[in-house]
């Protein structure tokens, strides 16, 4: 038994096949790459794990209790925490803000109403976020706006955020696109870090193979919204289907 | 029977305004993305410029009345409006009088230009802005044009007849077979309704069947991609904002005899007309057709006195209370399309 | 200083000072001199900045940090002004017991009314808001005429019960009071030409009015007022942040409304009465433009646009052509008389011209209101100051 498993999900849009008897499991602290071509359900299948959307049928169990029909909060309380393909952050709040929100999040629940105190009277909070920076090496981007970084910074900034939390399974879609070479280096590092420090669940879509082959442990390709193959890395490299998948027929 | 046909009757000519403006609205939102709270001010210069023509058509100066004098000796004056002198004096009397309808003419090209100038001069930079920024520059705007209204023309209704043959009352009920003097509707709301009914069948017959309208339709359902098609669709939008506004300007030219026009009945009609988008689904046209005739005959239910007599106060509220039971049920509204400011 | 940081701190001792000497500040210009007219410092207007000061700055915790825009506002100030006078009527002519209920009603009322709308957002949260203030303002009119007086407002009568309140001296009817100070009684000072007017109300609502903007200062740098900033800037990321904007609005919500109720129980502290209009949604709509018109989201903006329409309100209209006369009296005649034709439409009953022509500009061209002008200027003077600068924020509502 994986900590999550994703048990034939279909979700339709109209007459578009989004996804189609989907089955994945990933197992507890692996790094899980979902990668397939543009339009092969990859962002869909995991708005179906954080709650964003509903399958049509199916069934997606994490740490043993099913996700399905929880809210996005509830869903992150219970230990998923995501990254999303476009970045998704506080745009009009500093990069510190960013950070102790989560922070918030994890020490006190869905809802807290502290009206009265200070923000900054929460040294422990402050002092995790800043830790947290400081291993993206944003700690000297706390003051900015976090509207006013580059997209990479966004990206990191993101991913920060949902480390701080400590999730148990941490969801990334394609979390280095648009990251400049040494930036794309150093995110790597990065989880390869955090998976050895922790105990955490990763699972990525990219599509910079290079990323793929350096973290993952196992690898599923999705294609058209049906997992083609499940594979550890070296198997997949010369795969027949999947280089089918990627150049289309002819290959 | 008879009572529910008069009351359906009665709702129609409020139903009719409501369409009208609620149809603009919902062009100029489905179209442009723009809340324009501003809408109601165009029905209300509509109405002013009814107003205007009626005052411009009656421009006279004083003529001495040939063969009397005054106890002074004096030749006694008579006013006469100038446009006797043009038209001889039963012709002019006769564009006097129909002074409303005539106003039509006259109101199309204002209230192109002024819908046209509202969009280059202000909406347009507002496109990209959050809808709370939308509301609030279009909510100035209707304060500075009512103001405007109210400075030239006063606080006070002014009235603005009908034309003398459609003055008064005519029994419906006996023309489809009910017993006389059961339902007396005046003619000047069925003339408003028929009117109502030719400018939407009008409006919906140019998005169906010109090309103009077509690509109209297809930037209200995707605009993005009608941009990348390299179609102009910005230029489109600028007319489309005029024609909502040419729409509800003849509303208010039309509504005048219903109710003499003050310088606030634009805001009174915008915010039931919001309701009226809303309950239709926000960028419906249908749909805001049909909420606002179905609302307006709602209204008019409710101020049954029987119905009053067993849920008092329910006139007063009725509109306001099935939008909020249709926005908690039906979020979308009647006809709201998925995906239009959804959240 | 009582937990906020110097900048915080200091900023609230400024408005303190202002609000302290307003009688002097709001008095510029000697008795019977020609200006006389634009001074402002008498109880009705003082008592109007500070009362729709406590208004704005309660709207400002909704629309400003959540961006949600209530165009129902003035529901819970209506709301508010009723259950204060049903207090005179019943209990006793004390201030305290009719401004704590009426906080609690338009808490009640504000708790039902943001349940149902907030399950919107967006114009649909707009519209909803509106059209629950019309039912309110439909209903107060016609069906609930036996608790509100109708059209005729809610009025004291001599032979209201006020069981705690002694047999009623003489026929008057009592006037509200705190612990025996009218709020009605003022003292006057005369200095040579000039008049100063120091009235109980005015420095009973003023001291609210200091206690609310404290509380605010406290709830924009809570991690509460931060998660209100969190669901304007994108709601989406919150909740996959494990946070439920929901009961975070739903707080916002009854917040202001409470304040609004506070607000609407101060008028009615100061003058016993409580019609529907105030519950009308172009009273809605007045709290709006002075959130806007002073800097929607800052701590000091709501207040000073609340002083600067009042002041515009009781001022600007005030002004009549004979005035304008004799102000351009220097110019020769023809130039004065276009000069005063061109100003009329401005002035005297065409004051809301003026403030729908300023708030569009101010909604055009500096998003941020008043404040964020403050901060242009002093920022092209080359002064070094920063954002949410107290002193420049702060200067106007002298004026
Ligand atoms: N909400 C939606 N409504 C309708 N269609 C959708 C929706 N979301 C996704 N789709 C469609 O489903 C298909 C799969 O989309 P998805 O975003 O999952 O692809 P992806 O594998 O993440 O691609 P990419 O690599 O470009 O991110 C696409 O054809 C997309 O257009
Ligand atoms: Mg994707």
């Amino acid at each position: 038994m994986g900590i999550l498993e994703v048990k034939d999900v279909n979700k339709r849009f109209g007459g578009l096949q989004a996804l189609g008897n989907v089955n994945l499991s990933v197992a507890e602290n692996t790094c899980h790459a979902i990668i397939g071509p543009n339009g092969a359900g990859k962002s869909t299948l995991l708005n179906c794990l954080v709650g964003k959307l509903i399958p049509d049928t199916g069934s997606v169990m994490f740490d043993g209790q099913s996700v399905l029909g929880r809210t996005p909060f509830e869903i992150n309380q219970m230990g998923i925490s995501r990254v999303f393909q476009t970045p998704e952050i506080f745009g009009d709040l500093t990069v510190m803000e960013n950070m102790l929100i989560p922070c918030f999040a994890k020490r006190d629940g869905s809802f807290a109403l502290h009206g009265i105190r200070s923000v900054f009277s929460e040294t422990g909070l402050r002092e995790q976020a800043e830790q947290m920076l400081e291993e993206v090496n944003m700690l000297d981007k706390r003051h900015m706006h976090a509207a006013s970084m580059s997209r990479g910074d966004k990206r990191r900034l993101e991913m920060a955020m949902c480390l701080v939390q400590k999730p148990k399974l941490l969801l990334l879609d394609e979390p280095t696109a648009g990251m400049a070479r040494a930036d794309t280096n150093n995110t790597i590092d990065l989880l390869k870090e955090i998976k050895e420090k922790r105990n955490i669940t990763i699972a990525i879509i990219e599509h910079d193979m290079h990323v793929v082959f350096s973290l993952a442990e196992r690898i599923t390709v999705l294609a058209q919204g049906t997992p083609l193959v499940e594979d550890t890395p070296e198997n997949i490299k010369g795969h027949p289907k999947v280089k089918e998948a990627y150049l289309g027929e002819a290959a | 029977m008879d009572a529910i046909i008069l009351q359906i009757l009665n709702g129609l000519d409020k139903g009719s305004a409501y369409a009208l403006i609620a149809l603009g609205l919902t062009l100029i939102f489905g179209t442009l993305g723009v809340v324009n709270f501003a809408h109601g001010a165009l029905f209300m210069i509509g109405a002013f410029c009814a107003v205007t023509l009626s005052r411009l058509l009656s421009l006279s100066h004083e003529v001495a009345v040939p063969g009397s004098v005054d106890f002074l000796g004096n030749p006694q004056m008579r006013d006469v409006p100038y446009i006797y002198e043009i038209f001889g004096e039963s012709l002019g009397a006769g564009i006097i009088d129909w002074a409303v309808p005539l106003s039509i003419l006259f109101a199309i090209p204002v209230m192109i230009a002024i819908g046209v100038i509202m969009e280059r001069g202000l909406i347009k930079h507002f496109y990209k802005r959050p809808h709370a920024d939308q509301i609030l520059v279009t909510f100035g705007l209707a304060i500075v044009l009512q103001e405007i209204i109210k400075y030239y023309y006063g606080a006070n209704p002014i009235p603005t007849p009908a034309p003398s043959a459609f003055i008064g009352s005519f029994d419906f009920g006996a023309l489809i077979g009910f017993e006389a003097g059961q339902i007396i509707y005046p003619y000047w709301r069925l003339v408003y309704f028929a009117f109502a009914a030719v400018i939407i069948g009008a409006v919906f017959a140019f998005l169906q069947f010109t090309t103009f309208g077509m690509v109209v339709r297809a930037g209200m359902a995707d605009r993005e991609t009608v941009g990348l098609l390299g179609i102009n669709i910005d230029k489109r939008f600028t007319i489309m904002f005029g024609l909502a506004a040419a729409v509800a300007g003849l509303a208010g030219v039309m509504y005048t005899p219903i109710n003499s026009p003050n310088y606030h009945m634009g805001m009174d009609f915008l915010v039931l007309s919001f309701v009226v988008v809303v309950v239709g689904g926000m960028g419906s046209l249908p749909g805001a057709v049909l909420a606002g005739f179905l609302l307006g005959i709602l209204e008019s239910f409710a101020s049954m006195r029987e119905v009053i007599a067993i849920i008092p106060g329910i006139n007063q509220v009725i509109i306001y209370l099935v939008a909020i039971i249709i926005l908690l049920t039906r979020p979308r509204g009647l006809m709201g399309r998925k995906g239009v400011m959804e959240d | 200083m009582f937990g906020l940081d110097k900048k915080d701190a200091s900023l609230l001792l400024i408005v303190a000072v202002l609000v302290a000497f307003a009688p002097f500040f709001l008095n510029p210009f000697p008795e019977g001199s020609a200006m006389a007219q634009f001074n402002a410092g008498y109880p009705d207007l003082m008592q109007r900045f500070v009362i729709f000061g406590i208004f704005a700055i309660g709207f400002n915790i909704l629309f400003g940090l959540t961006g949600y825009l209530s165009f129902g506002h003035a529901a819970f100030l209506g709301v508010g002004s009723y259950a204060a006078v049903w207090m005179f009527k019943l209990l006793s002519m004390n201030v305290i017991p009719a401004i704590i209920l009426a906080v609690i009603v338009a808490g009640i009322f504000a708790l039902i009314i943001g349940y149902v709308s907030l399950r919107r957002s967006g114009i649909y949260f707009s519209i909803l808001t509106l059209a629950f203030a019309q039912m309110s303002f439909a209903l107060a009119y016609s069906v609930l005429t036996p608790i509100t007086g109708g059209e005729t407002g809610l009025q004291l009568a001599l032979n209201d019960p006020r069981i705690l309140s002694a047999a009623t001296t003489g026929g008057n009817i009592p006037v509200p009071a705190l612990f025996g100070f009218e709020m009605r009684s003022s003292t006057q000072w005369a200095v040579g030409d000039w008049l100063f007017t120091f009235n109980v109300g005015y420095y009973f609502a003023a001291i609210i009015m200091l206690c609310s903007f404290y509380l605010s200062i406290r709830i924009f740098r809570s991690p509460f007022g931060m998660m209100l900033r969190a669901i304007k800037s994108n709601q989406q990321r919150l909740n996959y942040t494990g946070l439920n904007s929901r009961p975070y609005t739903l707080a916002a919500f009854v917040i202001s409304g409470m304040y609004a109720g506070l607000a609407g129980g101060l008028m009615a502290s100061m003058d016993p009465l409580a019609g529907a209009e105030r519950m009308f949604w172009t009273a809605s709509g007045e709290v709006v433009l002075m959130t806007i018109l002073g800097g929607v989201g800052t701590l000091i903006g709501p207040v000073l646009g609340a002083g600067l329409i009042k002041y515009m309100e009781n001022i600007i209209s005030k002004i009549n052509s004979d005035i304008l006369h004799t102000w351009f009296a220097f110019l020769p005649d023809g130039l004065e008389d276009v000069v005063v034709t061109l100003i009329y439409p401005f002035i005297g009953k065409g004051w809301h011209l003026t403030l729908g022509i300023v708030f569009m500009l101010v909604v055009i061209f500096l998003p941020g209101g008043l404040v964020e002008g403050g901060q242009r200027v002093s920022r092209l003077f080359g002064r070094k100051k920063k954002a949410h600068d107290p002193k420049n924020a702060t200067t106007e509502p002298a004026e």
